[in-house]
């Protein structure tokens, strides 16, 4: 499923090409009037002449060879040009989930365990993040701690590895926020709903001190529901990153991605949209595989795929 | 015919009015929202689009509430103005995938077999791709603009919708009164779409509100980075991506008000979702 | 009195003398039921001497699991409770930690459905050893040594393949016997079984039965058997109770219970059972729907308006107990309708 998934998907942003209104060597050229020689290299390297399904081929081919093409507007390698990028994406991905495994999961456990007034807080707070869109976060966080506190850089990625944590601190806060509101409340409805389950009392009347209840019984139990809402919003991570990294001005993939596609260079916009999708698919299927790891119902059906 | 309309909307009326207080309000905020959506424009006190650059990111004063924008527009009039694409986009978007996804569940549901392993395919395939970056993947190839985004989001949400309905259609294709039907010898399509799609319609009205929520998000998104709405029309969206400078030199009063309204609205129509979810649920028991 | 050892001590010695090991006394629990405090159990009293089974037969929301739980202290969380459960002497709701532990030890449960009650994500081995592995310091090997004996005792073969596998590898049958086996590990005094063979098809039902009434022989076991199958209590146990609107309305030597009921409502349910050797022309049942406790009204009989008994003093108040026989009765016109209130076929 994995695999078909990914095969199709390719397919579709490489057919992107064709959907493009006018022809595909005016796709490629951005647009932009070619110089003569030009034209017939093109036709050559993206083997244009040939039937439509021989050129996907040749292009999924390159790309898993590495070969991305070259960028109309900047004249190198896409490959290159992504790998220059794509750390910043990570990083910020990467401290973002920090942020929301941490954070989300912490609220929700403690949220879920002790009905009472921190219960009421977290349920609010975590009402209003939810419906904070990534950018407005980074607008607010802008103003309050880069603005007025100065506690933060506003802009840009920062040099040393510790200027870059500082740099990226607000994007992934940013990134974090609605995700983290996310994960706390499912994580809190798990956490209450297996206390409630049946197998619970029975550990209860069996006089099992409640640490390990909570631990064995509880947490262990609501493991699932809360690595698949981790899984979900950490995979959509991926695309929101983009609209950090404009917000911040962050020289990201995300944002090249952006770029690229007001530019209408059709080879990065490809190469770039080819490498998320394989991480969300990726990041998906590892959820799977933690879920079957931890609930032995699940692994017999995953053991039929 | 009038009467089971006027009963119909006596039942929805009954239902929001079951939502309780943070229920009542928050489709207060929405009808606020769609009110300025639809007259926006006339109500807008100055004609929000025409700039005037010696009173750019002029704070407030005299009748103009919320200052001036990045161009010297009055940023009150052009948050009215700009209600009409900031809620527009995400009403088609909810239209056009709830519609699509729940045909799809539907026929999934009820032919089983290859129909339903061929569209749950599909649809899981669909799900690899983020809204976002198909609707950035649509500007690349059709050139900036509502209309590609607003496909491209229609698409990319269809699983969500479709894999809600398709649960909840399944359940229903099991009870009685579907086999009755069929006994009595009514067809496919009049029991699908006059007898389980009403039966589910809660679910799928509760599905649509949160839908509705993210494609504000994700279209708010996607005009921020430029790839949706293009200035200089107004929107929410954009207005925060072309006021963003002003954050830095101390005006940040512009995109504070837009954000506030897509957020006021976006946490009205999560809560009023949630609850018409939690609804739709009790009452399937 | 709340010396756990010296309740102990007491309750063996009492077993020797003849003294009650479980004793319930008036008690009466309130439930938050949508916003208001309602009563789901009223005055229930009922004592259980080591060793012995008693059967607690009534309807749904006759109060017959709110009993168990509040015997088993694991009453939900905002419920009052009035009145006093003691066992071996010791008042169990002033028992906290170590020794509620202990009690907990004392007083095994098993419950209806066996699947929801076992952890799914853990294996059997976890299920059955976790008491003895956290709160009698027993080592692992040890523990699971004793958990295969106890499954080959409620037949069930190669314990050591069982004690890996997961739940929902086994049958519910199955289940419900690992669920008695991991019960009785811990050697508690007295077993609260809360309709355990409900969940069950007949023969499983069988089977599980003749395992508990084994086992109970075998280690001098008092059981408290609910159900709402009054035949079943019947078989297995001594003495049955009839519970119905949160109260107990007969207590009765199970043997005397068909042929001498002291209540109409215990006569009215042994009727509404066919008998399989009888023809009859149509099936009795009680009109009427049962009540749950908190809509019984206070001042008469619950039963009153169901009852084919019914006179003006069973509606004036609501009746107490009376001693009949060994037996017990909540009937106001117990004594008057003794010996007419036997199971008359409609033939």
């Amino acid at each position: 499923m994995l695999a078909a998934s990914l095969l199709v998907a390719s397919f579709v942003i490489f057919a992107a090409l064709y959907l493009a209104p006018g022809t595909p060597l005016a796709a490629l050229s951005g647009g932009q009037p070619l110089p003569p020689g030009s034209a017939q290299l093109l036709e050559q390297r993206y083997h244009l002449n040939e039937p439509f399904l021989a050129q996907y081929w040749y292009w999924l081919d390159n790309a898993l060879h590495g070969n991305l093409g070259v960028s109309i507007t900047l004249r190198e390698n896409v490959s290159t040009l992504i790998a220059s990028r794509i750390w910043t994406t990570a990083g910020l991905v990467l401290y973002a989930s920090v942020i929301i495994v941490v954070l989300g999961i912490g609220l929700g456990i403690v949220s879920g365990l002790r009905p009472g007034p921190l219960d009421g807080g977290v349920l609010v707070v975590t009402a209003v993040l939810a419906a904070i869109p990534a950018f407005v976060a980074a607008i607010a966080l802008i103003m309050v701690f880069a603005v007025k506190l100065g506690w933060f850089p506003a802009l840009g990625n920062g040099t040393s590895l510790l200027s870059n944590v500082r740099h990226f601190t607000l994007p992934a806060i940013a990134l974090a926020a609605a995700s983290l509101a996310i994960v706390a409340r499912v994580t809190r409805a798990a956490v209450r709903a297996e206390g409630d389950r049946e197998h619970v009392q029975t550990a209860v009347s069996r006089g099992i001190p409640a640490r390990y209840v909570i631990q064995r019984h509880i947490l262990r139990n609501a493991a699932v529901p809360i690595t698949t809402i981790t899984g979900i919003t950490t995979a959509s991570l991926i695309a929101v990153a983009a609209v950090v990294e404009v917000a911040f001005s962050l020289n990201g993939l995300g944002a090249y991605l952006v770029q690229a596609a007001e530019d209408k260079d059709i080879a990065v916009v490809q190469g770039i949209s080819l490498l998320l999708v394989t991480a969300f698919v990726v990041v998906n299927l590892l959820t799977d595989l933690i879920c079957a790891a931890l609930d032995p119902r699940l692994a017999l059906r995953d053991g039929a795929r | 015919m009038a009467a089971a309309e006027a009963s119909a909307s006596r039942r929805g009326l009954a239902r929001l009015r079951a939502t309780g207080p943070a229920g009542i309000a928050s489709a207060a905020v929405i009808a606020v929202a769609a009110f300025a959506a639809a007259f926006g424009p006339l109500l807008a006190p100055y004609d929000p689009d025409l700039p005037n650059l010696s009173l750019s990111w002029a704070g407030p004063v005299g009748g103009h509430l919320l200052g001036y924008d990045f161009e010297g527009r009055d940023v009150l009039s052009r948050l009215l103005a700009g209600a009409q694409s900031s809620m527009l986009g995400p009403l088609v978007v909810v239209i056009l995938s709830v519609t699509a996804g729940t045909l799809l569940a539907v026929t999934a549901a009820w032919r089983r077999g290859v129909s339903d392993t061929v569209i749950s395919s599909g649809l899981n395939i669909v799900f690899a791709f983020p809204g976002i970056l198909l609707a950035v993947l649509a500007a690349a190839v059709f050139g900036a603009g509502l209309p590609a985004a607003a496909i491209a989001l229609s698409i990319a949400y269809l699983p969500y919708i479709a894999r809600v309905v398709r649960g909840a259609a399944l359940k229903e294709r099991g009870q009685p009164y579907v086999a009755a039907l069929e006994v009595q010898g009514a067809s496919a399509t009049v029991i699908c779409l006059r007898h389980v799609v009403p039966n589910i319609g809660p679910l799928i009205v509760a599905q649509a509100t949160i839908l509705f929520g993210y494609a504000m998000v994700d279209l708010a998104a996607i005009s921020f980075l430029g790839l949706g709405v293009q200035p200089p029309t107004a929107n929410w969206g954009v207005m925060i991506s072309e006021n963003q400078d002003g954050l830095l030199a101390g005006h940040p009063l512009p995109a504070v008000a837009a954000s506030l309204c897509i957020v006021t609205v976006v946490i009205a129509v999560n809560l009023l979702g949630e609850r018409l979810f939690e609804q739709a649920q009790a009452a399937r028991g | 009195m709340s010396d756990p050892v010296a309740a102990d001590t007491l309750a063996s010695a009492g077993a020797a003398a003849g003294l009650p090991l479980l004793e319930v006394d008036g008690l009466t629990v309130l439930l938050e039921v949508n916003g208001a405090r309602r009563a789901v159990l009223r005055d229930v009293s009922l004592t259980l001497r080591p060793g012995e089974a008693v059967g607690l037969v009534g309807e749904s929301g006759s109060g017959k699991s709110m009993t168990a739980r509040a015997m088993g202290s694991l009453l939900p969380p905002g419920a009052e409770m009035r009145g006093s459960i003691r066992f071996g002497g010791a008042e169990i709701g002033q028992l906290a930690g170590a020794d509620l532990r202990r009690y907990r030890s004392q007083v095994a449960m098993i419950f209806q459905d066996p699947r929801a009650h076992i952890n799914p994500v853990r294996r059997i081995g976890d299920f059955m050893t976790e008491a003895l592995r956290t709160n009698h310091g027993v080592s692992r090997p040890e523990a699971r040594r004793r958990a295969v004996d106890m499954l080959a005792q409620v037949g069930i073969e190669d314990g050591d393949r069982r004690l890996r596998q997961y739940p929902h590898q086994m049958s519910g049958g199955m289940l419900q016997r690992v669920m008695i086996a991991a019960a009785l590990l811990t050697g508690p005094r007295l077993l609260l079984a809360d309709e355990p063979t409900t969940a069950l098809d007949v023969t499983t039902q069988a089977e599980v039965m003749a395992i508990l009434d084994r086992l109970r022989h075998q280690s001098g076991l008092a059981m408290l058997f609910i159900t709402h199958d009054l035949e079943l209590a019947a078989a297995i146990c001594d003495r049955t109770a009839v519970m119905y609107a949160g109260q107990i309305v007969e207590v009765r030597a199970s043997s005397l219970l068909h042929s001498d009921p002291l209540h109409p409502y215990t006569a009215a349910l042994t009727a509404a059972r066919p008998d399989i050797t009888q023809t009859t022309r149509r099936l009795r049942a009680i009109p009427g729907r049962p009540l749950s406790a908190f809509e019984a009204p206070p001042a008469e009989c619950a039963f009153a308006p169901r009852c084919p008994h019914a006179a003006d003093v069973c509606r004036a108040a609501g009746p107490g107990l009376v001693e009949i026989d060994g037996g017990v009765s909540r009937c106001a016109r117990a004594r008057e309708l003794r010996g007419r209130l036997q199971a008359v076929p409609d033939g």
